[in-house]
């Protein structure tokens, strides 16, 4: 075969004549994200992430079989973000519950959610009820989190040669449909090749989802740094006046908070450089004094959420989104998908426990007004930072509140990126 | 049964029973030897095509902006009132079954609807309730039914006029001589002719790429899906001229020396059906299509029409040759021309209507007088379609270089203030760009203006837009199928009172990032006009927006946020007492 030169990101390259650019550019040590590509597949063109500039224009990376003088850029601020802005589509446009998904910690979104850096999306998310599908014989479908890469569509065929899956509808309602007759021909293998290839937990087969424990997958990475180092904190002695935190949980579940917790004696130590005012962990009720900084678990599903999160944009310098609920809603928004009113019939009036007639849904002044979603504290008031994970780490989030407050610079890495 | 033909075949079982049943899937799917929910996602693919029985008429409304600043809303309900049926369900209703579709063509006409595909025009709530009493007493639908001929306004002078003049039939067929191909060509070239469906890629360099592929067989296709909201110039020709188009396709067959032709019709024209298929038959009469044309010999070309079935999407090249194909109508990914892989893998040239048209007129009136008329870069005229609010919508035949204002005063317009050019994918302009003329080096036009007054809503305007690309784009990828979803639900948001400038910014980040990552040209263009108004029309969205700088407060609709909970509140203590 032919060898040909290209230009990748302006350093020159070679490969053979004809390669597919995705994998040539790993072949030359440039990683180019993609969740549509799979190995010998025809390129799909799908999903767009892989999108790179072709002698100036924009391409799906996939599409491009490498010819002679080619300039390929992969790595511009732009494309980086064009990238990160289409992973965050994926992940409005889906309804993609990290903290309970069987494939967390397998997924390649999610990996490509911790490498791009995604810590919450810049688009609203849009809550679609979307089917969940146990009909077929091995395999469970969930629209939730498919991303319609079509990987399933052109690779999972029966011996005979029928497809298994296929798109039906279109537009915003396009999904991918099972064949239950096709499907039930699949062996046990087959079937579990099918859920490997999917590049989410769209795809699962009965049975095997957790074959392989949480902590032992692909992108379960352990956070670096594991212990919380002393020093660094007393090097801020120094500073005359104690700096203040408050935190709160909203519609949370106070895991973020025992998370905080988790840094055990290391709290003691904190306490020579902080001070905390209203918190659960102080049992202060209300603002005493301004603070620098607020810690917010939990996202609004009430209308004492949202006073709440007014009330510490007022007294706190720099607000801090903590965990998954907080930045996006997280699992309590899992009923933004349903009506308010039949959870709340499910709930109070139709629940196991509920006698016909004896039970109403509860309302009085004194009690809040449940929100018709559960929003996100951004979509409610400003919000300087977020701090992804279910929940984040402590020594993440400690990283993170350190470093905004005594002023330095941070970037999260990338294994200590969580959505789980 | 080939592949090809599923399409025509789910047609007969659609107009056969209404709806397609499973054993029909159970038997196409056997005869194709796919699976069913191949065929399945075929079908829901189109918006023609149901899966459920519906009634003896189906009514389809058109849901375009131009209707709904008609009344759509009142001729709705009053389909409603008088069938008793709902919009958009199955509601096993024997009679009558009601479904929105996108735009008919029918915008000079609004509102409109299709009844069983024959198109019932300037509605009104009485009109509609005499039209289903009649229907009720089972008059025939055809006696009942209005012409969809569309008023051709205006021409320019006589000798300019190069689309509308009289046309005999076979005229530019003359000019086709044994071996002539390069001349005719050549002429094609000096003429500059360009795609008129929007695209503008050069007519000759396509038929060039055809003709020089050592493909053994060539297809040429005609793109009679003009599914662009607001446009219907090439149902105007179809109707008027179809002969014309159809020379022009034996021109390109001739040239290119393709055996096989297709007109793919969207089934919204299915009315066109009759009138085309006895052109054909005339050409075929008079020795213009089938063997040995105008007796030169091996000269063989036949033109088959295919019926769309309801899917904008499919008026882009690779998509119409996918559907063509008998598969879901979604774009090929941008590694070949269809010139080099087009049709079953061969050459294949895919042309507008008005192409093809204005090709037979340049070989009938030779380049050169084609070049005395229009600008240095645009040759000749363009049909335009304007509707909204003007006092005569309908056709116009205009020389390029015509400005905005010319037009506006040719079609009367009443105080213009959003002007959108080629339709929802293509721009709007405001008060202060009417001088604009319409050719390349300006203001390029595929061939609608709608027109919209002052009074009318901005933002309404852009939310029927933002839904028509919501609903038709192909799904296939990321950017268009959620970038679209996303964007209609930021102008639910301005709508609702609550946006920011920080919104409007928004607004024009996101639909470039459609732009520069969206798979083809429907997700690429969805967002232009969203992201142009937004600049255009800055008063008006001042006036709906709160400024803000970096420090913003977010707007919280706590109203909104409560709203459902009160009222189920309401709802049990009124149960309780």
């Amino acid at each position: 075969m032919e060898n040909i030169s290209f230009k990748l990101d302006g350093r020159t390259c070679t490969a053979e004549k004809g390669t597919n650019l995705i994998e040539a550019a790993k072949q030359n040590g440039i990683f180019i994200p993609t969740l549509c590509h799979f190995k010998h597949l025809n390129p799909l063109g799908s999903c767009r992430v892989c999108t790179v500039n072709l002698n100036g224009r924009p391409v799906a990376g996939c599409t491009i079989s490498l010819q002679e003088g080619m300039d390929i850029e992969v790595n511009t601020t732009e494309l980086l973000d064009t990238r990160k802005a289409i992973l965050e589509m994926m992940f409005v446009e889906g309804n993609h519950f990290c903290p309970s998904c069987e494939k967390s910690g397998d997924c390649q979104m999610q990996n490509l959610g911790y490498e791009t850096g995604i810590r919450f999306t810049r688009y609203p998310h849009l809550f679609v009820d979307r089917l969940v599908d146990a009909r077929p014989e091995r395999i469970v479908v969930n629209q939730n989190r498919c991303i319609k890469c079509k990987r399933c569509i052109e690779e999972v065929k029966t011996n005979d040669g029928f497809s298994v899956f296929s798109f039906t509808q279109r537009g915003n309602s396009t999904k991918v449909s099972v064949d239950y007759e096709q499907e039930a021909k699949l062996s046990e293998i087959e079937a579990e090749r099918a859920m490997q290839i999917c590049p989410t937990g769209s795809i699962l087969v009965k049975g095997k989802t957790f074959s392989k424990p949480f902590g032992n997958r692909q992108f379960d990475l352990g956070p670096e740094g594991k212990q919380f180092s002393l020093d660094k904190i007393k090097k801020h002695k120094t500073t005359n006046k104690k700096k203040r935190i408050a935190t709160t949980s909203l519609a949370g579940c106070f895991g973020c908070h025992m998370s905080m917790l988790d840094i055990d004696l290391g709290l003691l130590d904190l306490l020579e450089v902080v001070e905390f005012n209203k918190s659960p962990i102080t049992d202060i009720k209300n603002f005493t004094e301004h603070c620098d900084i607020g810690l917010i678990e939990g996202g609004c599903c009430n209308t004492h959420n949202i006073e709440v999160l007014r009330e510490f944009r007022k007294h706190c310098d720099i607000l801090v989104s903590v965990g998954e609920c907080a930045i996006w809603g997280g699992l309590p928004a899992i009923r933004n998908t349903v009506p308010l009113e039949e959870c709340l019939r499910e709930a109070y009036l139709e629940s196991m426990t509920s006698e016909e007639g004896a039970t109403i849904i509860p309302n009085h002044e004194d009690i809040p007004k449940i929100l018709n979603k559960v929003y996100s504290n951004h979509e409610v008031v400003k919000i300087d930072y977020h701090i992804p994970g279910c929940p984040p780490n402590a020594n993440h989030i400690w990283n993170v509140v350190k470093h905004i407050l005594f002023e330095e610079e941070y970037s999260i890495a990338y294994p200590e990126f969580k959505y789980d | 049964m080939k592949r090809t033909r599923l399409l025509s075949r789910l047609w007969e079982f659609q107009n056969k029973y209404g709806y397609i049943p499973n054993n029909a899937i159970s038997e196409i799917a056997q005869k194709l030897r796919v699976s069913k929910i191949e065929i399945e996602g075929v079908i829901s693919f189109y918006h023609f095509f149901h899966r459920k029985p519906t009634g003896k008429y189906i009514i389809y409304l058109n849901n375009s902006i131009i209707s709904e600043f008609n009344g759509f809303a009142d001729i709705k309900a009053a389909f409603e009132k008088e069938t008793g049926c709902t919009f958009n369900s199955y509601d096993n209703n024997p009679l009558f079954s009601l479904f929105e579709t996108s735009c008919i063509g029918l915008s000079d006409q609004e509102p409109a609807a299709l009844i069983n595909f024959y198109p019932f025009t300037h509605l009104t709530p009485e009109k509609v309730k005499s039209i289903i009493e009649k229907l009720r007493n089972y008059e025939a639908i055809e006696s009942i039914a209005n012409n969809p001929t569309c008023k051709i306004q205006y021409t320019p002078t006589e000798e300019k006029t190069i689309f509308f003049r009289n046309y005999t039939i076979g005229n530019s067929l003359k000019k086709i001589k044994p071996n002539n191909q390069n001349k005719l060509l050549a002429n094609i070239e000096k003429a500059k002719l360009e795609g008129r469906g929007g695209a503008f890629f050069s007519t000759a360099a396509k038929w060039n790429a055809c003709k020089a592929s050592k493909n053994t067989k060539k297809y040429i296709i005609c793109n009679a899906d003009e599914g662009e909201p607001g446009t219907f110039k090439d149902k105007a020709l179809l109707n008027n001229y179809p002969g014309l188009v159809i020379e022009g396709m034996i021109i390109a067959a001739f040239i290119t020396g393709s055996k096989n032709g297709f007109i793919y019709l969207r089934a919204e024209y299915k009315y066109l059906l009759k009138k085309l298929e006895n052109t054909i038959n005339e050409f075929t009469e008079k020795g213009f299509l089938g063997k040995n044309i105008l007796g030169i010999d091996a000269f063989n070309f036949k033109i088959k029409i295919e019926l769309g079935a309801g899917a904008y999407v499919c008026g882009a090249e690779t998509a119409l040759i996918e559907s063509l194909e008998g598969f879901r109508g979604e774009p090929r990914i941008r590694k070949y021309f269809p010139t080099e892989n087009g049709y079953l893998g061969h050459s294949t040239v895919v042309n507008n209507v008005e192409t093809f048209a204005m090709a037979s007129r340049i070989i009938e009136l030779g380049p050169n007088f084609i070049n005395t008329i229009g600008t240095k870069q645009s040759k000749g005229t363009k049909i335009i379609s304007i509707a909204g609010d003007v006092a005569k919508p309908g056709i116009y035949e205009i020389e390029w270089g015509t400005s905005i204002q010319q037009l506006l005063h040719l079609s009367q317009a009443t105080a213009p203030h959003y002007i959108q050019i080629s339709g929802p994918s293509g721009e709007c302009i405001n008060n202060s760009e009417f001088h604009r003329k319409i050719c390349e080096e300006d203001l390029i036009c595929g061939g609608s203006i709608m027109v919209f007054n002052k009074f009318r809503s901005i933002i309404q305007i852009l939310e029927n837009f933002t839904k028509f690309f919501k609903i038709e784009s192909c799904g296939a990828c990321t950017p268009c199928r959620a970038g679209n979803q996303i964007l209609h639900e930021k102008i639910l948001k301005i709508k609702r009172g609550i946006c920011t400038s920080k919104d409007l910014e928004e607004i024009k980040q996101w639909g470039k990032i459609m732009q520069y990552s969206s798979r083809c040209g429907l997700g690429q263009y969805a967002a232009n006009t969203l992201m142009m108004a937004v600049d255009k029309f800055n008063d008006y969205f001042n006036l709906k927006v709160e400024t803000c700088t970096d420090n913003c407060n977010v707007e919280f609709d706590m109203q909104n946020a409560v709203y459902d909970y009160d009222l189920i509140i309401n709802t049990q203590a009124n149960n309780l007492q």
